[in-house]
């Protein structure tokens, strides 16, 4: 399973000189194998994605872990959704009363985006996922919902020799008590469970995270804590806050390795990003 | 064992900063989480128990009506929630660990999960005073 990181801003697209090394685009990860194409997330980092090679029997799939501006910003810029050719199908969290389609399409249409995603030419076909499980070629892919304000789903991804797991947007530490130690309480401990790579939400420092406790987002402590209770090999830290600079992030990386001392490798999330798995 | 939904989850986050006594069952009545101010009503420590099977903490609870005449089970709040997935609210009077009858109030409510799955019940006990 071949990854490549597309964006891993949050919030929203930060372009400039301070945020060059990690990247400015928001959430987008590709993930192919066998000829398969899969596209976590639309956010801005998804114009990047349209150097993609033509996929396999011209099909390819979005999976939205949910739908704010952030993770749906590119989805209006990506090509195959122009190419009367191509497949799409995308895959995202049900919600409680307006359908999927429903819901995309109040960014997907005037005055937001000058087209109805009716008059998209690609053939697009949509589903809704909620603790569901579903094959996509090689990859079994499954989705639970997690804590994170609206309808939002993480995934954990088998291509039958690894695991990849990507909870871009999580807040598991919600509650006076942090991240509980039993883990049948931690919101999305069974995706990251003994995952190869996880992918997770790392905004905030610790500092940060008290002052916006509820926003559903992570420290990079409790980003830590969570892989090492759910006994990840890999954790690359993401949704890096938009105020936080290449530097800035760096020294914070920097003291979370002399601070810590977990028997798993942790890295910051950093755009142009390809990982073998 | 699986993880608990995050409704689930976020009810008991919810239930660890309240003052008022709440508990948290399965689709099937098992009691899975309740919080501190629970506790003195049940007589035992969460940390203690764990989970409890209905079998087992239905029994704790003796409801009677303001007469002392015992109450049926389909006639309690929860029960009933967990029969139709409905919210419910009664007053009545339980025999609290010291053998002295307490008016109390409950409501309860279904946890029904996004999208439309019936999850589990929660109970809340609230204090009556006699006016």
């Amino acid at each position: 399973m071949k990854i490549t990181i597309r964006g891993v801003r949050g919030s929203i697209p930060t372009s400039g000189p301070a945020t060059q090394k990690y990247g400015g685009n928001t959430s987008c990860i590709e993930v192919s194998a066998e000829g398969w194409q899969l596209v976590l997330d639309g956010g801005s980092g998804m114009r990047n994605s349209n150097t993609l090679e033509r996929p396999l029997n011209n099909r390819l799939d979005i999976l939205l872990t949910h739908l704010h501006m952030d993770h749906i910003q590119g989805l209006g810029f990506f090509k195959p959704f122009f190419d009367p050719e191509m497949e799409v199908h995308i895959w995202g969290p049900a919600g409680s009363r307006k359908s999927l389609h429903a819901r995309l399409s109040k960014y997907l249409s005037p005055p937001l985006f000058p087209m109805y995603i009716r008059e998209l030419p690609c053939k697009l076909i949509l589903h809704e996922v909620d603790k569901s499980e579903f094959e996509i070629g090689p990859f079994r892919v499954q989705s639970q919902y997690v804590i994170h304000p609206g309808p939002t789903v993480g995934f954990r991804i088998n291509d039958g020799k690894r695991i990849f797991t990507y909870i871009p947007d999580h807040e598991p530490a919600l509650g006076i008590h942090g991240i509980v130690s039993d883990q049948k309480w931690i919101s999305g401990f069974d995706l990251a469970s003994n995952a190869d790579l996880l992918i997770h939400d790392a905004q905030y420092t610790t500092a940060e995270y008290k002052e916006r406790t509820g926003w559903g987002h992570s420290s990079m402590d409790d980003a830590l804590r969570f892989a090492s209770m759910a006994c990840v090999k890999k954790l690359l830290m993401a949704h890096h806050d938009p105020n936080h600079t290449d530097t800035y992030l760096g020294e914070l990386l920097t003291e979370l390795k002399m601070r810590n001392n977990y028997s798993f490798h942790f890295d910051l999330a950093e755009e142009g990003m390809v990982i073998e798995l | 064992m699986a993880a608990y939904e995050i409704e689930i989850i976020l009810n008991r986050q919810l239930a660890d900063c309240l003052s008022i006594p709440v508990f948290i069952t399965d689709r099937e009545g098992n009691l899975i989480y309740y919080n501190e101010p629970a506790e003195q009503i049940l007589g035992k420590r969460y940390d203690d128990t764990g989970e409890m099977p209905v079998s087992i903490w239905a029994t704790i609870f003796k409801p009677v009506d303001e007469k002392g005449n015992v109450l049926s089970p389909d006639d309690l709040p929860l029960v009933k929630t967990l029969k139709n997935c409905k919210p419910y609210h009664k007053t009545f009077c339980i025999e609290s660990l010291n053998g002295k009858i307490e008016k109390i109030a409950v409501t309860s409510y279904p946890i029904l999960g996004r999208p439309s799955r019936f999850l589990g019940a929660v109970a809340l006990f609230w204090e009556t005073k006699d006016e």
